[in-house]
C-alpha cells in the first residue's frame, strides 16, 4: 500500500472508505455525501486514487481529456501497468487520436436521426409488451417484466444478433461492469464464466453473425469504407454489447423504481406526457445507473489546490456529483418539475455515453406505453438491489399497477 | 460552469502573417473556457462581424482546448470575407462561430499521402501532427504558385523532414502526381485539400495508378455555396404545441428562449455536439451551428439543436 504523503497530495484529506464495499455499493449516498462534504479532492488510501463527487470536479475531469484519459483504463487497474483483462475498448479505454475513428463511426450509427427508423417499431413493440403485462396482473417485477425485457426485446434485434445466446448479454456486462473495480469478491464470482461468456460475445461480433442493416453491419460496413479498419469493427461492436444492455436496463429499472416510490411524479407524467423525455433523464440523475469511472492524469494536474500526480488514477463519483447540492436544489428528491440537463449520468465530453439516445429512445416508447395504460403505480415489497462494481443494479422491483378503464389489480 | 452561453463568440487573440497573402488568427473564448473539441480535418464556420460566413480549417493544437487557430487566404476573386479578415479583423475584435464539424476525417491508416495546394494545407497540418503520433509512415506533396505564398512549409520542413516536398510551381513546375502517388501502396489512404483543379488532377492520379476510389479523401476549397450572411436581429420561434411565440434575440440561445418561455428541453453539453436538446423543425429555415447534423440532415432543415442554432429567417416553428 503506498503512503498517501508519497504523493504529495497537498491539501487532499485523505479516506480510509471503500466504495465498492457491497454495503456502500447497495447503498451509495451516505459514503457520496461524506466525500462530497470531506473536500473537491478525496485521497482514497485504500486504492491509492484521488476521487471527486463534487459536480465540479467531475464535470471538469470528464470534459478535460487532455488532462484526465482514459487510454489507461477507464476503471482501477492502470493499464500503463497492469494487463487489462480483455482487449481495451476502443472507445471507453481510449484516447484520441486512436479514439477519433471509432467513436465517430458509432457516433453517426446512434445519432438520433439515424434512429428515427426505429422509432415507430420500437413504440409498438413496447405497447405490445405492456398490455401483455399489465393486463395478466396487478402486481408484478417491473424489473424483469419491463426494465429487463423492453431492452432484451428491441436492442439485440437493432444490434442484428442472432437468436441464440442472448441470455449471456446482462451477464458479460454485468461481469465488464464489475471488471471496472477493485478485485474485490464481485470479480472473483464473476471468474468462472469469463472464458464462456467472453467467447460468446467475441463469436458474435464477427461480420457473418450480424444481421443486414443492424448497426453491427453498419459498423462493418463503415469499415469496408475505410472510417476503420476491419480489425477495429469486431471491437466496436462489442463495446455496443458490453455498455449498451445492463445501463439501459438498470436505467429503465431506476425510472420505474422513481415513479413508485414518487406516485405524485406518475401523475403529473400523466397529465403531461410530453415529460417523459425529461423524466429519464432525472431518473438517471436521481439513480445514476453508471456510479462511477476513472481516469488517468496526463500530468501532474492540480485541481482545487491539490495536485494529483502524474499516471495515477482518479475516481469520478458521477452518482455523488448528480447528489450535490452545490449543482442541484434538493438533489435527493425525484422531480419533474426539474430541468435534470447537464447531469453527469452519461459522463460529459469526449467519452459520454454514445448510446445514450438510444438508451432515451428505449424510455421513451416504455414510459409512453406505460403513461397511456396505467393511472397509478406502487411498489408492492422491497425492491431488490444487485451489488456491482459500477452499476446501481436492481434484481427485483414489485410493483402494483392499476390500469385506466380495466383494473388489473 | 457548465452552462456555457454558446451564442457567445470568440476574440482573436492574436494574428500573424503566415505567407504572402496569408494571415492566421488565433480565437479563444472571452471568458477564457474551453472550446469545443475537434478531430483533424475539421472546419469551423467564421461569422464575421458584418455577418459574413466563411468556413475555415482548423489548424492548430487539439491538445490546447483554449485556442482555435485558422488561417486565412487573401481571395482577391472572393466576395468579401477574406478581404474583410485581412483588411479589418485586428486583435480583440469579437467573431462568431459555429462547429466544429468535420466532413474530412483522418481514417486509421499505417500509411497515407497528404497533397496539399497552397491554402488547403490548413486542415492536412494537423493530420500530419497526429500521423506521426500514432507511427504512421507518410508523406506530403505540397503544392503552391510560389514558395513565400506557401503558409507552414518552413515548420513543416522542420518538423518532418524528408516526408515533406515542398513544391512550388515556379520552380518545378506541376506536381507530377502519378509519377508520385505511384510510390505508395494502392490501399494508402490519399488526403487532398487544394483547389479543383488540383482535386480533379488528383482525382485522375488515383485512377492511373489503379486505385480504389474510396482510397481518395478530399477536401475542396471554394467561395461558393456559402450560406447567407447570419441574421444579427431579433427572430421569433412559436412553439406550435403549446402555441406560445417567444422572440429571440441575438444574444440569447433558442435553448434559452424557449425554456423561458415554458418548454421542457432536455439538452446536456450545451456546445452542439452531443445532440440531445434535437428537435424537430415544423415551419422555417434553421441557421445549423451545431457539431452533430450530417450536411444532408443540415439541409433537410426538419430538426435543428436549440443550444446552438438559430433561424435563417424571421420565424422558425418548433414541435414543442
Amino acid at each position: 500500500m503506498t503512503e498517501p504523503l508519497e504523493h504529495a497530495v497537498g491539501a487532499a484529506p485523505v479516506s480510509d472508505a471503500d466504495p465498492f464495499a457491497v454495503d456502500v455499493l447497495l447503498d451509495p449516498e451516505p459514503l457520496a455525501r461524506t466525500l462530497r462534504e470531506t473536500g473537491p479532492v478525496v485521497y482514497l488510501e485504500r486504492y491509492g486514487v484521488h476521487a471527486f463527487a463534487r459536480y465540479e470536479q467531475v464535470h471538469a475531469a470528464l470534459t478535460d481529456w487532455q488532462s484526465f484519459a482514459s487510454g489507461a483504463g477507464a476503471g482501477l487497474a492502470n493499464f500503463h501497468h497492469e494487463k487489462p483483462w480483455r482487449p481495451p475498448s476502443l472507445l471507453l479505454e481510449a484516447d484520441p487520436p486512436q479514439h477519433d475513428a471509432p467513436r465517430r463511426v458509432l457516433r453517426e450509427i446512434l445519432a438520433p436521426p439515424a434512429l428515427r427508423r426505429l422509432r415507430a417499431n420500437w413504440f409498438a413493440l413496447a405497447e405490445q409488451l405492456v398490455n401483455q403485462v399489465i393486463d395478466g396482473q396487478g402486481e408484478f417485477d417491473a424489473f424483469s417484466e419491463l426494465a429487463r425485457a423492453f431492452p432484451l426485446r428491441v436492442f439485440p434485434d437493432a444490434v442484428g444478433l442472432g437468436p441464440l445466446g442472448r441470455e449471456n448479454l446482462l451477464p458479460y456486462g454485468n461481469m465488464a461492469f464489475n471488471a471496472f473495480g477493485p478485485r474485490n469478491e464481485l470479480v472473483a464470482a464473476d471468474l468462472p464464466r469469463m472464458g464462456d461468456l467472453s467467447a460468446w460475445v467475441g463469436a458474435q461480433c464477427r461480420r457473418e453473425a450480424l444481421a443486414e442493416d443492424g448497426f453491427g453491419a453498419r459498423i462493418w460496413a463503415a469499415a469496408d469504407r475505410g472510417d476503420i479498419t476491419h480489425e477495429q469493427a469486431p471491437l466496436v461492436v462489442r463495446s455496443l454489447l458490453t455498455a449498451g444492455v445492463d445501463t439501459t436496463v438498470h436505467g429503465l429499472a431506476a425510472c420505474l423504481y422513481a415513479f413508485a416510490t414518487h406516485p405524485e411524479e406518475w401523475q403529473r407524467l400523466r397529465e403531461r406526457p410530453e415529460l417523459v423525455r425529461i423524466a429519464f433523464d432525472e431518473a438517471v440523475r436521481w439513480q445514476s445507473p453508471v456510479q462511477t469511472f476513472f481516469r488517468t492524469a496526463t500530468r501532474d494536474v492540480t485541481i482545487a489546490g491539490t495536485t494529483v500526480p502524474r499516471d495515477t488514477k482518479i475516481l469520478m463519483f458521477l452518482g455523488a456529483a448528480n447528489h450535490d447540492p452545490g449543482r442541484w436544489h434538493r438533489p435527493d428528491r425525484f422531480d419533474l418539475t426539474r430541468d435534470p440537463s447537464g447531469h453527469v449520468g452519461f459522463g460529459m465530453g469526449l467519452h459520454q455515453c454514445v448510446g445514450q439516445h438510444v438508451a432515451r429512445l428505449e424510455a421513451e416508447a416504455l414510459l409512453t406505453a406505460l403513461v397511456r395504460r396505467v393511472e397509478h403505480i406502487e411498489l408492492a415489497g422491497p425492491p431488490r438491489r444487485h451489488p456491482n462494481n459500477t452499476l446501481r443494479s436492481f434484481t427485483a422491483l414489485p410493483v402494483r399497477m392499476r390500469t385506466a378503464g380495466r383494473t388489473a389489480a | 460552469m457548465v452552462a456555457q452561453d454558446a451564442t457567445q463568440g470568440l476574440v482573436v487573440a492574436a494574428r500573424e502573417d503566415v505567407a504572402e497573402g496569408v494571415v492566421a488568427l488565433t480565437l479563444t473564448r472571452s471568458d477564457g473556457a474551453r472550446l469545443p473539441d475537434w478531430t483533424p480535418g475539421a472546419h469551423i464556420d467564421l461569422v464575421l462581424p458584418d455577418g459574413t460566413t466563411r468556413q475555415y480549417s482548423l489548424c492548430g493544437d487539439r491538445w490546447d482546448a483554449y485556442r482555435y487557430r485558422i488561417a486565412v487566404l487573401r481571395e482577391p476573386e472572393g466576395r468579401g470575407g477574406s478581404a474583410y479578415v485581412h483588411d479589418r479583423l485586428r486583435p480583440g475584435d469579437r467573431v462568431g462561430v459555429g462547429g466544429p464539424r468535420n466532413n474530412f476525417p483522418l481514417v486509421p491508416a499505417a500509411k497515407y499521402l497528404f497533397v496539399a495546394g497552397g491554402i488547403g494545407i490548413t486542415p492536412l497540418v494537423p493530420m500530419l501532427h497526429q500521423a506521426e503520433l500514432v507511427g504512421a509512415d507518410w508523406q506530403l506533396l505540397y503544392g503552391g504558385r510560389t514558395r513565400d505564398s506557401m503558409a507552414f512549409r518552413d515548420e513543416l520542413a522542420s518538423a518532418y523532414g524528408g516526408r515533406v516536398h515542398v513544391a512550388p510551381q515556379d520552380e518545378t513546375g506541376l506536381l507530377d502526381l502519378t509519377h508520385w502517388l505511384g510510390t505508395a501502396p494502392t490501399d494508402c489512404p490519399v488526403y487532398c485539400c487544394g483547389p479543383a483543379p488540383l482535386l480533379a488532377a488528383v482525382e485522375d492520379a488515383v485512377r492511373a495508378t489503379g486505385r480504389p476510389h474510396r482510397s481518395l479523401r478530399t477536401e475542396v476549397f471554394t467561395a461558393a455555396a456559402q450560406a447567407a450572411p447570419v441574421r444579427d436581429t431579433p427572430f421569433d420561434v412559436e412553439l406550435r404545441r403549446s402555441g406560445t411565440t417567444v422572440t429571440v434575440p441575438p444574444d440569447t440561445s433558442v435553448l434559452a428562449a424557449v425554456r423561458a418561455a415554458g418548454a421542457d428541453v432536455l439538452s446536456s453539453c450545451e456546445q452542439g455536439t452531443c445532440g440531445t436538446c434535437l428537435t424537430t423543425v415544423v415551419e422555417g429555415r434553421p441557421d445549423h451551428r451545431d457539431s452533430v447534423l450530417a450536411d444532408h440532415e443540415r439541409a433537410t432543415g426538419d430538426c435543428m439543436l436549440l443550444c446552438v442554432s438559430r433561424s435563417c429567417g424571421d420565424r422558425l416553428v418548433l414541435d414543442l
